[in-house]
């Protein structure tokens, strides 16, 4: 059933391409089709009224992704209720190697944490692309490239051979690459865009060496015979770091994370959200599926490694992520801290399980895809809700933006629920899974090496120091955008998104993560069928003191009821509220801000988001390359009066100086040493020709 | 029984805490000579802010109306969850010591986002400001926490208390470290001198104040309740995790009771401490608190790894 | 064995040496050479206090007289020759502070795990209680090698050369109990001798070069800069 679910949902996807272009060529098609009624029956259909043209052409792929999108749901949800294996193959593929595929808890994990978002895409979108029906480019291009990506993702998270698995990756990687260059009249998209294809292929070589390791020594190319390979530690240990490298490089983890915050602000919102929300977790699916399914093994050095790469990710992203002005840019700088702190779990259940605790080890990987569902449902919520202040008010920068409560009122409760989850606030989601991480990192006293006793609170210091920052970075992004005075003409002037499903959209996702956020304890339940094909064991005592409660060691170490200290909160806040309004009924007064007596606030003289992060820039100096100018107008006698001062700054990503542009001049450098055998002289290419055949003759005999 | 038991001493929480905040500020007058107002001046001043009309500037949204709500009703369940008189209440149960720190964050950002609210460069100012020191303060924090938790093997607070009680007097080192990491993180995220001063209006050096300063009548009263409450909390911390001694561990009334008068004691003390150091330094600049708390964090750091080093059972091999 | 099975005297012990860390991580943090001295003389009496400790504890009386020599020395002799050695130089106001605090104490904290990974196999293969302290003990004499590296005063070097002594004399303390009395004494008077010896060449560099800053004393290349 769960199987048939995932194939409709790849069929829907398909289909959803497939709309996207024929919509598009409906006059072709109209003619086609009623040539071909007329030779047969001589009645002619109107196929396409004029009336519903429009509607179709913007809701119909929609639709079919959002068809997609339950599919993939149900799927996931009907995996994890039974917890059954299905395996399937289908007759396409190479002549010796079918396309074998499986759908297991882990797979119906990710297919459901694929399917919200897209919902949730299917909805807004229709609104969302009615502004490019007037631009340059076509829209068909969008939905074509839109379902081969979502049929990509899936069929990844299917594929039970390595073939596959890498035809699904390649589909979904090439069809984001078109969605990003969507745009490419700017050259900036264009370069952006190049540069993912760049680092997606390099990481493509790096998986495909990866599984090469495992089949020279299964000797097949189906997962199942990677699963009986019998690696010694070395050879497992090469397979593990390409395979950290390849899906790395996806997922975005420091330092081969700069492809994320350029290609991610220059897609479409929707498909930002696509990408950020749900792309990056499928990489992490690969990377869980690699490493606690086909090796056959785990050395607690990987996890070591896991976790320090995990922990830098995390720092570095969230430190960058407050210094972006562009809201688009920042939300991608924050991925790549989520990213890293999925990480750290992943590291944390890589040591426990290779020294001998399983169970903590399963706590470990359920608090990562915890991490991982809770950062899809967010962080897609946050790229929508700032697709739809792009929408309304074509301002993507922070310093443009401010007061946008009073003018868009919906979408700023529904930002603030997001907002409220990334930065890891009780009682809703995001604090959730980072309340298992650390329920996690803090049974580090049962390990034996106490240097790992000792790495794993200063890891997780790390990450508390991350969420503290977060909480910093999106309290700037909601006070700087929606609260306070509008810093220019258009946001001053802002409506409400009209289109109903761009409102829809998010809200789905920030009930989503209310849910999430009060009652973990089922889904973390039905998890168990999952971490027991991985790891061998379910979590014992998760809900040892019933549904409402979590419990993830046991009862007397830690326990946490959200839903009750929702309704407590709820509680003490409304009584306050009735015993010193409803009793007083003392309405406010409304009234000018303090402004030192001088009169007239400007929006001018509010902190903006450069102000809000200053101290943090200035505390965390050696992490950034800041190029800052300063200009001076002076006047009077000798130049002394400064009567107005401009400010610039500019925050650069060190692993771009360090790291890319050397290589980059390496790789420039090689390309005109090997340029030198292109003399442009035809008896050169004629002596290389003559030295080729004479070399191959010599090694043929 | 218990139930009704946790809300009455919450209920005592909230009550007290003007009355903590009333001694720290008898004591301070007396320090510097002064003449102290009475005990129950904080009363006053709330009853008097309870009874005036808010005044709301025209630039701010209904988070400005409901962040004094929200922080109020957020420090109070935080209130909840710590054992004060007694420990095993069923409160303690409903979040551990990393959902009270989460607690305080999410009270903060209200704070926060309504400071910004309203617009104005002191709103944003007090807001950074705010946010960075805090950044800063929870990584201590929690290493604090967790030196705590992996000595005792629960990050419960009332099963912490219970542990400690249970093994007796036991010299630790990672305590003592981890104990003046908190309490320096305590006076830094209470808004105490030497990182904040609660008693200046002064534009310039101002954190908490500057973020609250549009705030009048009943929603000052509750912004102010809200931190005096959590200033107590800090205190509860403090002497409970450390110093658990005489908390009540059964619930007949002499045990309650003796709980009652030990912790009000131990508060004192601790009042009496944290006013001799606000009469004693100065208050920093903003750029030297880092330095403050990056000691807060050294110190937890060595309780953590004194913890490991000098208590942790050896390996024979 | 945990800190639990302990007696309160053991576990007093252990917590002293837990402050001698401390102290150690408050030498390196400290810009003012004054204070630099007083937490120097700090960590002195910490020391004396751990040596009468064991010397308690487990009844070996002549360490009441090592305890009482470092308390004398190290407390107290050695901090005020030092002390009156910066006023007369004029030092008490100059600042000499690290360019990076917190990488450097961040540093220093990664070399105390190191050094108890270092110290893990002598301390798996002792029953001695007060062992585990020697991994502090070694953390002790790296963090004042730290210190020496990480300042350009020299006065802070001769106060990071004491604290490795320091060091070396906790080590001696808690993993054998004392060094005989005779090396004791040689050494207590070696580092009297040291102080009053580095007392006399602060003169003769601050007389040739002006200044007391050690990158003046970058000469000791034999490439030409």
């Amino acid at each position: 059933m769960s199987l048939f679910f995932a194939y409709l949902s790849v069929i829907a996807a398909l289909a959803a391409a497939l709309a996207a272009v024929v919509v598009d060529r409906r006059l072709e098609l109209e003619l086609l089709v009623q040539a071909l009624l007329r030779r047969w029956s001589n009645t002619s259909a109107r196929l396409f009224s004029e009336a519903r043209d429009n509607v179709l052409r913007r809701n119909g792929p929609f639709f079919l992704l959002g068809l997609s999108g339950i599919c993939a749901v149900l799927a996931g949800a009907g995996t994890l209720a039974s917890g059954s294996v299905l395996v399937d193959t289908l007759p396409l593929g190479l002549p010796w190697l079918n396309w074998h595929l499986r759908i297991d808890p882990l797979a119906g994990f990710f297919l459901g944490l694929l399917g919200l978002p897209l919902i949730a895409i299917s909805l807004y979108g229709p609104g969302y692309v009615r502004e490019f029906e007037h631009g340059k480019h076509p829209v068909s291009a969008l939905g074509l490239f839109t379902g081969l990506f979502v049929a990509g993702m899936e069929l990844v998270l299917l594929a039970d051979d390595a073939f596959l698995f890498m035809i699904a990756w390649e589909l979904m990687s090439v069809a984001s690459y078109f969605l990003v260059a969507y745009q490419h009249d700017h050259a900036p998209n264009r370069r952006a865009a190049f540069l993912y294809l760049l680092m997606a292929e390099i990481g493509a070589i790096a998986i495909i060496l990866a599984f090469g390791v495992l089949a020279g020594f299964g000797g097949g190319l189906t997962f199942e015979v990677f699963r009986g390979a019998a690696l010694n530690p070395t050879w497992a240990s090469i397979a593990f770091v390409l395979a950290l490298v390849g899906f790395g490089m996806k997922a975005g983890l420091v330092p081969l994370h700069v492809w994320l915050p350029e290609a991610h602000p220059v897609a479409p919102s929707h498909i930002s959200a696509l990408m950020s929300g749900v792309m990056l977790k499928i990489a992490v699916y690969g990377f869980i599926r690699f490493t606690f399914d086909l090796l056959d093994q785990t050395l607690w050095q990987w996890g070591v490694l896991v976790l320090l790469i995990g922990s830098a990710s995390a720092l570095l992203g969230i430190l960058y992520a407050l210094q972006q002005q562009n809201l688009k840019r920042l939300l991608a700088y924050s991925s790549v801290e989520n990213i890293g702190i999925v990480f750290i779990a992943l590291g944390l259940a890589l040591i426990f399980h290779s020294t001998g605790q399983p169970q903590l080890g399963a706590l470990g990987l359920v608090a990562a895809l915890l991490h991982s569902l809770n950062h899809a449902l967010f962080k897609s919520l946050l790229f929508l809700g700032a697709g739809a202040i792009l929408h309304q008010t074509h301002e993507q920068s922070l310093e443009n933006m401010g007061g946008l409560i009073h003018r868009m009122p919906k979408l700023a409760a529904v930002f603030l629920v997001g907002t409220l989850s990334i930065a890891a606030l009780p009682p809703l989601n995001g604090f959730v899974s980072e309340w298992l991480i650390f329920q996690t990192a803090l049974q580090a006293g049962g390990l034996e090496s106490g240097v790992l006793r000792s790495l794993i609170p200063t890891a997780s210091a790390v990450l508390a120091l991350t969420s503290a920052l977060a909480a910093t970075c999106f309290v700037k992004v909601y006070g700087v955008a929606f609260l306070g005075l509008p810093r220019s003409y258009h946001v001053a002037h802002a409506r409400e998104v009209g289109h109903r499903g761009m409102l829809r959209g998010p809200i789905l996702l920030a009930a989503c993560c209310v849910l999430l956020g009060m009652l973990p304890t089922p889904l973390i339940n039905a998890m168990g069928v999952l971490t027991r094909q991985l790891t061998g064991l379910a979590l014992p005592n998760i809900s040892a003191l019933g549904w409402l409660w979590l419990t993830p060691v046991a009862p007397e170490v830690a326990s946490y009821a959200p839903a009750l200290v929702l309704v407590g909160t709820v509680a003490v806040g409304w009584l306050c509220y009735y015993l010193l309004y409803r009793r007083t009924g003392l309405e406010p007064r409304r009234a000018e801000p303090w402004d030192c007596g001088f009169g007239g606030l400007t929006p001018r003289m509010q902190y903006t988001s450069g102000a809000f992060s200053m101290p943090i820039r200035r505390i965390f100096q050696a992490a950034f390359e800041i190029r800052e100018t300063i200009e001076e107008q002076r006047q009077g006698p000798a130049q002394v009066r400064v009567t107005a001062l401009r400010y610039q700054f500019q925050v650069l990503d060190r692993a771009w100086l360090a790291l890319y542009e050397p290589s980059g001049r390496a790789v420039t450098w090689l390309a005109r040493r090997v340029g030198r055998l292109q003399t442009g002289s035809i008896r050169t290419y004629l002596g290389y020709s003559f030295f080729t055949l004479i070399v191959l003759l010599w090694v043929i005999s | 029984m218990a139930w009704l038991l946790a809300i009455l001493q919450t209920l005592l929480f909230v009550g007290a805490a003007p009355l903590l905040a009333g001694w720290i500020k008898w004591i301070k007058c007396r320090l510097q000579n002064r003449k102290a107002p009475s005990l129950l001046q904080p009363y006053r001043e709330l009853r008097k802010l309870y009874r005036k009309q808010p005044i709301m500037p025209y630039p701010a949204s209904w988070i400005f109306r409901a962040t004094p709500y929200i922080v109020f009703a957020s420090t109070v369940l935080a209130a909840a969850f710590v054992p004060l008189v007694a420990v095993n209440l069923p409160t303690a149960r409903i979040a551990d010591v990393i959902v009270l720190v989460g607690f305080f964050a999410l009270g903060r950002t209200f704070q926060v986002l309504a400071g910004m609210d309203i617009g104005t460069a002191f709103g944003g100012m007090g807001s950074s400001r705010e946010m960075t020191i805090s950044s800063l303060a929870e990584p201590a924090m929690l290493m604090a926490v967790f030196t705590l938790a992996m000595s005792a093997h629960t990050t419960n607070l009332s099963q912490a208390m219970n542990y400690v009680l249970d093994t007796g007097l036991v010299l630790r080192p990672s305590f003592v470290f981890a104990m003046g990491g908190l309490m320096l993180v305590a006076v830094a995220e209470t808004g105490r001198i030497p990182v904040d001063n609660p008693a200046t209006h002064l534009e310039l050096t101002m954190i908490h104040e500057a973020m609250i300063l549009e705030y009048s009548g009943r929603w000052l009263a509750l912004i102010e309740w809200a931190s005096q409450i959590k200033l107590m909390l800090y205190g509860v911390l403090i002497a409970n995790i450390f110093f658990p001694w005489g908390i009540a561990q059964d619930f007949s009334l002499e045990a309650l009771g003796f709980g009652a008068v030990v912790i009000g004691l131990k508060l004192s003390l601790l009042a009496m401490m944290l006013a001799l150091s606000e009469a004693l330094f100065a208050k920093m600049r903003i750029f030297r608190v880092q330095e403050y708390l990056s000691f807060a964090y050294l110190l937890s750091v060595l309780g953590m790894l004194s913890h490991i080093i000098l208590e942790a059972a050896r390996v024979h091999h | 064995m945990s800190i639990t099975e302990l007696t309160l005297y053991q576990q007093a012990i252990l917590l002293l040496a837990g402050l001698i860390a401390l102290t150690s991580f408050l030498m390196l943090g400290q810009s003012r050479l004054v204070r630099l001295v007083l937490v120097f003389a700090l960590q002195g009496v910490l020391l004396a206090a751990t040596t009468s400790m064991v010397a308690y504890v487990l009844e070996f009386p002549h360490l009441y007289i090592s305890a009482g020599l470092t308390l004398l020395l190290k407390g107290i002799l050695i901090p005020i020759m030092l002390y009156r050695l910066i006023y007369r130089m004029g030092l008490h106001r100059e600042m000499d502070t690290l360019e990076n605090p917190a990488r450097v104490m961040m540093g220093g904290a990664s070399l105390v795990v190191f050094s108890y990974y270092v110290s893990l196999p002598v301390v798996a293969h002792s029953p001695l209680v007060t062992l585990n302290a020697i991994a502090v003990s070694l953390a002790v004499v790296l963090l004042g090698m730290l210190l020496m590296i990480t300042r350009r005063q020299a006065v802070a070097h001769v106060v990071g050369f004491m604290s490795i002594e320091n060091g070396l004399f906790f080590a001696a303390v808690v993993s054998t109990y004392g060094m005989p009395m005779v090396v004791e004494l040689g050494v207590a008077a070696d580092v009297l001798v040291a102080t009053v010896v580095f007392g006399v060449f602060f003169f003769q560099i601050r007389a040739s070069i002006d200044s007391l800053n050690v990158d003046r004393l970058s000469k000791l290349s034999e490439v030409e800069k």
